[in-house]
């Protein structure tokens, strides 16, 4: 696939993607839970434009700092002690990696109700180039003790984890990525931290997914269903807590299982649930697809998911060969 | 609007004469050399430069109510510079925050009070520190709540002069300035020093006033172990409701009270002292 033209550009985060998606959610979604609740502020680091309907909404509730991230994070934490619900509007790679210690130290440790809610996660500013790459913020938030990590496959499950985490004690850091507008909850779902949807029944393998994942996991069940291979597709909402149960369910029921992420090999979803197997006992047959821990290439996503085998296509070859592996044929 | 706490308030401006605080410097400095003994190792010299900040605020400035420590209109305090908690628990427990037996298990396993404050630990501390660079950050959050709620409590926050080496430090002070968060005071404990040697050595930080000044913040230099001088630059503080944050630059010297400790103050920043000094120093104390 040839790199953007001119005549591109506009479309550089999605490629063609209709413009539904979770960006486009964010300020609509605040606007709600802040007309809820008048303990909602919204604060951001030079990412205003991302809620302007919000900030029009609620000019006296919106925070700018600046290009000032880690300052903007704990400036949070003192709103969250004096009684407010900060949700802080970032760049994954600057909102998460740059400020962890922040985020660990000063809402982790202390238990802060602080919201992150982390735009552009994996690789939907990958034109950018690798500083605007956000492949390992799951290994690093999910280390970190207190924290909630969510993923939303889709906008209405955005919208469901928004809903269940409102009263959440400590803080929740949303990871969200391009490539998730295709709904695939009909609304929001009430989520239960910890405990995974199926979105797709099935006994032969278990497909496991976080964010835009999900999206390509549902895409490869459909696909393979047409040959004859009976696929459950599991989506991985919740990062931390993991949803130990639904593994086990996986092991017990299914062949083996396939994990999809756009991360890094190294500390997300595939390696989360090897360690529960791991943990366990459990025994079963994992693939997890994800992205090389290696200097990664530089290009507009739909690229790179196609040159890092993060496309339906890659992930259903993936899935045969666990099959066979498994002895291709049912028990 | 102020809400009506659950217990009596110790108001802002509380009549102490400066021969009494002075008796409670003697005190805090005693309690200080007796904690870090029974805890085996402890930051001397930072404390000791920060005592008559510590002991104007608590039993002066700030408006308190230690029976009900979560009290919505309290002024709150950040120990920006965390190592030196060790001078602060003896304080919290004087005022009655938590009882006095706590002081007696500082330094083992388990015990609430630690080398730097936990806020989910501790009643009366309003925020965690120890990773130094945070707290005037937390400050301004909690400045920007008090506007949010027009609640007229003021947010100070104590932080070394190395700690303002940290590029966050000057984050936090862009956005009170940009912000006109009059409620909010830093004091420096500008004691020279940082943990490995005299602090403009390893990076220039003065001139401190004119750096704040050139943030948006009013700043004024005092010399931080004349009680008197303290309690007149708290008083001149303008209304929380001004538009202004306020810098104080208090001058001090690393390890104050302990004249062994003012001439070698790196070798007293984290240490223990021998048991063979231990009487020596307790008796320059006593006599200040």
């Amino acid at each position: 696939m040839s790199q953007p033209t001119e005549e591109k550009m506009a479309n550089v985060f999605t490629e063609g993607a209709r413009a539904t998606g979770l960006r486009e959610a964010v300020a609509q979604e605040l606007i709600r839970l802040a007309e809820a609740d008048e303990r909602v502020v919204v604060l951001s680091a030079d990412m205003g434009a991302a809620v302007a309907a919000f900030r029009e909404r609620f000019p006296n509730r919106y925070f700018d700092f600046g290009i000032a991230e880690t300052n903007t994070i704990s400036v949070a934490a003192g709103l969250a002690a004096s009684g407010f619900r900060p949700y802080v509007i970032s760049m994954a790679p600057f909102g998460a990696i740059k400020c962890a210690e922040q985020i660990r130290t000063d809402l982790a440790y202390t238990m802060m109700p602080v919201r992150i809610l982390a735009l552009l996660s994996g690789v939907a500013m990958g034109f950018f180039g690798t500083s605007h790459h956000a492949v390992e913020d799951i290994a690093i938030l999910r280390a970190i003790t207190n924290m909630t990590v969510v993923a939303p496959s889709d906008v209405p499950s955005f919208a469901g984890l928004l809903e269940s985490t409102r009263e959440a004690a400590g803080p929740v850091f949303f990871r969200l990525c391009e490539g998730t507008e295709t709904p695939l909850y009909a609304e929001p779902p009430k989520v239960d931290l910890g405990r995974w949807p199926v979105l797709r029944e099935g006994r032969d393998l278990t497909l496991i997914g976080t964010g835009v994942g999900t999206q390509i996991a549902v895409q490869v069940a459909d696909q393979l269903r047409h040959q004859g291979l009976n696929l459950r597709v599991v989506d991985a909402l919740s990062l931390k807590p993991l949803d130990e149960a639904q593994i086990e369910r996986a092991v017990a029921e299914t062949r083996g299982i396939v994990t999809v992420e756009e991360h890094n090999v190294v500390g997300g979803l595939g390696s989360a649930v090897a360690e529960i197997l791991g943990r366990r006992g459990w025994v079963a047959p994992l693939a997890t697809v994800a992205l090389p821990d290696e200097d990664l290439e530089v290009g507009v996503p739909a690229y790179l998911r196609q040159r890092y085998g993060l496309t339906p296509e890659a992930v259903a070859d993936v899935t045969r060969a666990l099959w066979s592996k498994t002895g291709g044929t049912r028990a | 609007m102020a809400m009506a706490p659950h217990a009596p308030v110790l108001e802002r401006g509380r009549a102490i004469t400066v021969s009494e605080l002075k008796d409670k410097a003697r005190w805090l400095r005693l309690e200080v050399l007796r904690l870090i003994e029974q805890a085996g190792l402890g930051h001397y010299s930072s404390t000791m430069s920060c005592v008559e900040i510590l002991l104007a605020l608590y039993y002066h400035a700030l408006r308190l109510c230690p029976t009900d420590p979560n009290w919505p209109d309290r002024d709150r305090f950040l120990l920006g510079k965390g190592h030196v908690a060790v001078g602060l628990w003896p304080i919290l427990a004087d005022l009655g925050y938590f009882p006095t037996q706590w002081l007696d298990e500082y330094g083992s396993a388990r015990a609430a009070l630690t080398d730097h404050p936990n806020m989910r630990w501790v009643p009366g501390v309003d925020f965690s520190s120890g990773s130094l660079g945070h707290n005037l950050s937390v400050g301004v959050g909690m400045s920007l709540a008090g506007r949010l709620k027009g609640q007229d409590y003021r947010v100070f926050v104590l932080l070394g002069d190395g700690e303002v080496q940290e590029g966050q430090v000057w984050e936090a002070a862009m956005a009170a300035g940009h912000y006109h968060l009059g409620n909010l005071v830093a004091i420096v404990d500008a004691n020279r020093y940082s943990g490995g040697g005299a602090t403009n050595d390893a990076m220039t930080i003065e001139p401190l006033p004119e750096r704040f000044r050139a943030f948006g913040w009013q700043a004024e230099e005092v010399d931080g172990h004349d009680f008197a001088a303290l309690i007149a630059a708290l008083d001149a503080l303008p209304p929380p409701s001004s538009d202004r944050p306020v810098c104080l630059v208090a001058r001090t010297a690393k390890g104050h009270g302990v004249a062994m400790m003012e001439a070698t103050p790196q070798r007293w920043h984290l240490g223990l002292l021998p048991p063979e000094l231990r009487e020596t120093v307790r008796e320059e104390i006593a006599r200040s």
